[in-house]
């Protein structure tokens, strides 16, 4: 879908640190996101792991260290700079427009992609109709895909929790993301809502070749789709590799297991 | 009792009754004055969708295009050219106000951008009157203040002039922010900034459209009212007409301001009509803060507001 740089990787975190007054919430952090894969990124409360998020989508910026998309440095843009790049993300404690319908929502989310002029737009012709109408088929695609026909015209506040986590990653998905930001997908599921998630996410990484890099707190969950895991403990990045390796990984265990920090 | 009961609840409706056309002109001089409260209660509405901020400032912002179009035009520019330097300034005036007020204050609390809006308020009074002074200013807008009879009712041709361009305006932006990507952009906005933002909704571009749309609501209401009882400083108080105008149709909705202005307009001309004389008159002036006052204990979110849902 998205014409990708075969030669690096699509994001690179750079030695970055993130200070909120005496805390450091993240340490001399660096990763990079491999065009394609899906990325876990794990860690007990507090680690860090949002922290990172928000950096990689320009809500918070880097007291030191780099970030690069495509090669390129975009250390210092904010949010909506980050969305025209073609980052998307979705949120821990679900951000919807709570009174627009689910459809809407996802509409909302095709905004980058809309060309015509507003003032068309407002007059409701020619290209811009043409083209409101080329959006919506292409939001109903998506809407086919997460099996939120029956949903379609109710106002998003309406919904169960775990629909909205559901609506949200479609409002996501609308705007055709290179990389695909995931935080706590799952958090609040029960079994097999958690299990439709899952099939989502691994048929959105393998139908549209979308990278993608989330948040998880279920272990089992993170090693059945993650193609590689990083690990935050208190600000640090304490592992990073495939979910093998790092389920044997000494600090990995210690971190989950609670040992005392010197 | 039974005397007091009959003059309150028998004798207005058979006052009503008794005299058709002059219950129409009583009617039809309420719905005007309704669509100019709702034009300047549309001004609030926009801006509060687009940003959850009550704008303080809109009252002025109705006196300072009235004074600059009034003060265009007594230094010999022509109406149109100096309706046209108005809308310029308005638009303006918006870009101004998102990168010294708003932009500084992204992600702060609402009550710090209220606090802000009630800075601008004393800020444009004072400018307006330095650039164009503080004396009483007539303005003229070439409808003669004269009134025509339609079977029987008499109808006075400003306030038709008035109460037409007020409903066009007030479709035209009910549409445009209903059914459009700007409207719906403006919504996504004012329920979640961040959620917004990651979108990649230009936070900046939706907040100077909405302020330019409120200045030129504000202009729009300026003229009206400026033709009908003179520019000057009372002007910005009619933004406290629009206060119970919101309460009454709720904050976010622009049907409700319109419904709103027509019920509060309506209902207190029929009120200090009817019922004035039984009370000594001045109905006109609390009529609305009382129906305000009901709506919030009994629909604190206004007639068709959003319904305030919050997890405690």
């Amino acid at each position: 879908m998205t014409a990708v740089d075969a030669a690096g990787p699509l994001l690179e975190v750079d030695g970055v640190s993130v200070r909120f007054g005496a805390l450091v919430a993240l340490q001399r952090v660096s990763l990079e996101v491999q065009p394609g894969e899906i990325l876990a990124i794990i860690g007990p409360n507090g680690a860090g792991k949002t922290t990172l998020l928000n950096v990689i989508s320009g809500f918070y910026h880097p007291y030191e260290g780099r970030l690069r998309f495509r090669g390129r440095d975009r250390t210092h843009l904010g949010p909506a700079d980050v969305a025209a790049l073609g980052i998307a993300r979705t949120f821990q404690n679900v951000a919807l427009f709570k009174g627009m319908t689910v459809l809407d929502n996802i509409m909302t989310g095709r905004v980058l992609r809309m060309r015509s002029h507003f003032l068309l737009d407002a007059v409701w012709v020619g290209p811009a109709r043409r083209e409101e109408l080329a959006h919506r088929a292409f939001v109903e695609r998506i809407i086919d895909f997460l099996e939120i026909e029956a949903i379609r015209k109710t106002p998003a506040g309406r919904l169960p929790y775990g629909l909205q986590k559901r609506v949200e990653l479609g409002r996501a998905l609308a705007a055709e993301p290179a990389l695909l930001l995931l935080d706590e997908p799952m958090a609040g599921m029960n079994v097999e809502e958690k299990q439709d998630m899952c099939r989502f996410i691994l048929d959105v990484n393998e139908e549209f070749g979308t990278t993608i890099a989330l948040i998880e707190h279920d272990m089992s969950v993170v090693m059945d789709i993650a193609d590689r895991v990083v690990v935050l403990d208190y600000g640090r990045k304490i592992a990073d590799g495939p979910p093998d390796t790092v389920r044997k990984d000494q600090a990995v265990i210690d971190a989950y297991l609670g040992l005392p920090h010197a | 009792m039974l005397e007091a009961l009959r003059a309150v609840l028998v004798a207005p409706v058979a006052d009503m009754a008794g005299a058709p056309a002059f219950l129409m002109e009583v009617l039809i001089g309420g719905v005007f004055a309704g669509l100019m409260y709702s034009l300047v209660a549309l001004g609030f509405v926009l801006i509060f969708k687009a940003s959850g901020v009550f704008n303080f400032a809109q009252g002025v912002m109705v006196l300072f295009a009235a004074l600059t179009l009034v003060g265009l035009m007594e230094r010999g520019v022509p109406v149109a050219a100096a309706l046209l330097l108005t809308v310029a300034v308005m638009v303006a005036l918006a870009f101004g106000i998102e990168r010294v007020v708003l932009r500084p204050l992204v992600n702060q609390e609402h009550i710090i951008l209220f606090m802000a809006t009630i800075g601008l308020t004393f800020f444009l009074e004072g400018f307006g009157e330095m650039l164009w002074g503080s004396s009483v200013k007539k303005l003229d807008v070439g409808i003669p203040d004269t009134s025509f009879k339609v079977a029987g009712v008499l109808i006075n041709r400003l306030e038709l002039t008035a109460a037409v361009t007020a409903a066009v305006l007030v479709a035209v932006l009910a549409v445009f922010f209903q059914r459009t990507r700007i409207g719906r952009a403006l919504r996504a906005v004012a329920d979640d900034h961040e959620a917004a933002l990651s979108l990649g909704i230009p936070l900046k571009t939706i907040w100077v459209i909405v302020w330019a749309v409120a200045g030129l609501v504000a202009i729009v209401a300026g003229i009206m009212w400026g033709a009908k009882s003179g520019v000057q400083f009372s002007l910005s108080l009619i933004a406290l007409k629009a206060l119970p105008v919101l309460i009454l149709g709720g904050l976010t909705s622009v049907p409700g301001a319109i419904a709103g202005g027509l019920i509060i307009g309506v209902g207190e001309k029929v009120a200090e009509v009817y019922w004035g004389p039984l009370v000594g008159g001045a109905i006109e002036n609390w009529f609305a803060y009382v129906v305000a006052l009901a709506v919030l204990l009994v629909r604190p979110q206004g007639l068709l507001g959003e319904k305030i849902i919050e997890r405690v």
